[in-house]
C-alpha cells in the first residue's frame, strides 16, 4: 500500500518508520493508525528485517492523539476512549514490545502524550537534545495511556513517575537520559546517523538472542524472581539451539569476527 | 488400524505415546473422524503394556479450535440424536491411563473440551481457552458445562459458556483450568518431561489413583474415601508396592515391573 502519513522502507536488515505528518507533529490519526499497523506487519512477517527505527519527520516526533480528529462539544455524549484505545493504541504498543527484533526509537523533536509512552514502548530511546517528553494527559483530565503507567515506574521510579504524569512537565532529553527514561541524548544533528549506525550494528547481531533478551527483560516487569529464574533456563535452552550461538562461540575460538545470521 | 487422517500417532518413546491433532488447514477442528481415530488409538492403548501415559498436543501454533462446523451444520435434531459423536467422547473420558496435554494458542469449544478429558494440562503462554457454542445457538456438547465448573467454579463458567469469551493461559491457570504455563516453545517438552516422569513410576498404582481422583467428581466424600482404602489395600498386594518401600528404606532407586 502506498503510505500518506509515514514514510517507510527497508535497507540492509533495517527497516526505518518514519511518521510524517509534520503540519500537525506527527500526532496520530485513523489513516496513521492503519498505516503504521500495516508498515509493521511487514516488519513482523519480512525474514530480512532485523532491527526497526521509529522516528518523526520535521519538529516533533509525535505528539501523541490528534485531537481535532475528537469532537467533544459541550451537551454532545461522552466519547469512548476506550475504544480507540482497545482499537489502535493498545496493539501498536502489543506489536512493539512483541517484535522478535530490537526496536530502536529515534525522537526528533517534542514526544507528547501517547507519542512519549510509544517511545518508551521502544527498546533503545535516543533522542535529540531539543526533544523534550510530556506526559500530556494530565491537562485535559486523562490518563497516560499507550503503557505509560507501566513503562513510566519501571523507567524513573514511582516518585517521578508520579510526578510526570500528575503535573505534566516536560522533561528535556539529557534529563531523560540522566534518570534513566532514556538510552542516551544526542546532538539534533547527530541523531539519524546515530541512530542509524546503531539499527546497522543491531542488524548484524544475534536478531535471535536479542529477541530473547527482550522477551526475559520485558517479562521481568510482572516476574517475580522464581519465575524468572525459570524463564531464564527456558529462553537459553532455546538460544543455545540457534545457528548464532554456536557462530559466536566458534569465532570466539577461532580468534575471529562471527558472522551472525539472525537464526 | 486403519490409516489415520486427522491426527499423528507416534511410537511409545520413553512408556509415552504421543498424539498430535493433525488439521492444521481447519486449526485442528474435531470433525467425527478425528474423534474416531482418538478413541480407537486409545482404546489399542488401554491394552499396549508398553503405554504408560499419554501426551495429546496440537502442536506449536494451536491445540484445537473447536468442532467442525461445516459438519454439525449438516445434522438435524434427528441427526444429532444419532450422532456417534457422543460414543467417541465417552470412550476418550474411559482411558484409564494418563494423559498430559500439551496446549499452545487456541483451545476452544470441543478443543477446550478435549483438552479437560486429560488429567494434566500444560499450556503455553499464548494459550487462549473459551467456550463459544453460544455464539452459535448451541451449547458446548461434550462435558464443557460440567468439567468447566468443576475447574473454574461457577461464576467464571457462566461467563464462558453464556457470553463467549476467552481467558488467558493465566487466567486459566489462576482458575485452576491448568496446572503451568511456559512459553509455548517449550509447552511440548515440558508435558513430555511430565509424562515421561509420570511413565517411570508404577503403573498400577498411576493408574488406580487416576481413578481415585475422577472419581471425586462422580461421589460423595465418604463413597470416594471408601474407593480410595480400597485402592490402597488393593496395592498391598502389588511386587511395585514392596519394591517400593523396599527401596526406600534402603535408599536405592526402585525398579517397578507393573506387577
Amino acid at each position: 500500500m502506498a503510505y500518506e502519513t509515514i514514510e517507510f522502507e527497508i535497507t540492509e536488515g533495517v527497516a526505518v518508520l518514519t511518521l510524517n505528518r509534520p503540519q500537525s507533529l506527527n500526532s496520530f490519526n485513523t489513516d496513521m493508525h492503519a498505516e503504521v499497523r500495516d508498515a509493521l506487519k511487514t516488519v513482523k512477517k519480512s525474514a530480512e528485517v532485523r532491527c526497526l527505527v521509529l522516528t518523526g519527520n520535521g519538529r516533533g516526533f509525535c505528539a501523541g492523539q490528534d485531537l481535532s480528529d475528537r469532537n467533544v462539544a459541550p451537551g454532545t455524549e461522552a466519547p469512548n476512549l476506550g475504544e480507540s484505545i482497545e482499537k489502535n493504541y493498545s496493539p501498536l504498543i502489543r506489536t512493539l514490545m512483541g517484535l522478535e527484533m530490537p526496536v530502536i526509537c529515534a525522537v526528533n523533536g517534542v514526544a507528547a502524550g501517547a507519542g512519549a509512552n510509544i517511545a518508551f514502548a521502544c527498546d533503545i530511546v535516543l533522542a535529540a537534545k531539543s526533544a523534550s517528553f510530556i506526559q500530556a494527559f494530565c491537562k485535559i483530565g486523562l490518563v497516560p495511556d499507550c503503557g505509560g503507567t507501566w513503562s513510566l515506574p519501571n523507567l524513573v521510579g514511582r516518585a517521578r513517575a508520579m510526578g510526570l504524569a500528575m503535573l505534566g512537565d516536560k522533561v528535556k532529553a539529557e534529563q531523560a537520559e540522566q534518570w534513566g527514561m532514556i538510552w542516551k541524548a544526542v546532538d539534533d544533528e547527530a541523531l539519524k546517523d546515530e541512530a542509524m549506525k546503531l539499527a546497522k550494528h543491531l542488524a548484524t547481531q544475534p536478531t535471535k538472542g536479542l529477541a530473547l533478551i527482550k522477551r526475559a527483560i520485558n517479562a521481568s516487569a510482572t516476574n517475580d524472581m522464581d519465575a524468572q529464574l525459570d524463564l531464564e533456563r527456558d529462553l537459553q535452552t532455546l538460544a543455545g539451539r540457534t545457528d548464532d550461538y554456536r557462530e559466536g562461540v566458534a569465532a570466539f575460538m577461532e580468534k575471529r569476527q562471527p558472522n551472525f545470521k539472525g537464526q | 488400524m486403519q490409516d489415520l487422517q486427522d491426527i499423528i500417532v507416534s511410537d511409545v518413546q520413553k512408556g509415552v505415546l504421543t498424539i498430535t491433532l493433525n488439521r492444521p488447514e481447519a486449526y485442528n477442528a474435531l470433525r467425527t473422524n478425528l474423534l474416531q481415530e482418538m478413541a480407537d488409538t486409545l482404546d489399542a492403548a488401554v491394552l499396549n503394556d508398553d503405554v504408560k501415559a499419554v501426551l495429546v498436543t496440537g502442536g506449536e501454533k494451536v491445540f484445537a479450535a473447536g468442532a467442525d462446523i461445516k459438519e454439525m451444520a449438516s445434522l438435524d435434531a434427528v441427526g444429532v440424536m444419532n450422532d456417534p459423536r457422543p460414543t467417541y467422547w465417552r470412550r476418550i473420558n474411559a482411558f484409564p491411563k494418563p494423559m498430559v496435554a500439551a496446549v499452545n494458542g487456541f483451545a476452544l469449544g470441543g478443543g477446550c473440551e478435549l483438552m479437560m478429558h486429560c488429567d494434566i494440562v500444560i499450556a503455553g503462554d499464548n494459550a487462549q481457552f473459551g467456550q463459544p457454542e453460544i455464539n452459535l445457538g448451541i451449547i458446548p456438547g461434550a462435558g464443557g458445562t460440567q468439567r468447566l465448573v468443576r475447574a473454574v467454579g461457577k461464576s467464571m463458567a457462566m461467563q464462558l459458556v453464556l457470553s463467549g469469551e476467552f481467558i488467558s493461559a493465566e487466567q486459566g491457570r489462576d482458575f485452576g483450568l491448568v496446572s503451568e504455563v511456559v512459553i509455548p516453545e517449550r509447552t511440548l517438552e515440558r508435558a513430555r518431561q511430565l509424562a515421561e516422569k509420570i511413565a517411570t513410576k508404577p503403573p498400577i498404582a498411576v493408574r488406580l489413583a487416576k481413578e481415585a481422583i475422577l472419581k471425586s467428581y462422580e461421589t460423595t466424600l465418604d463413597s470416594g474415601l471408601n474407593l480410595e482404602r480400597k485402592a490402597f489395600t488393593m496395592l498391598a498386594a502389588t511386587e511395585d508396592r514392596n519394591e517400593g518401600i523396599a527401596a526406600f528404606m534402603e535408599k536405592r532407586k526402585p525398579n517397578f515391573t507393573g506387577k
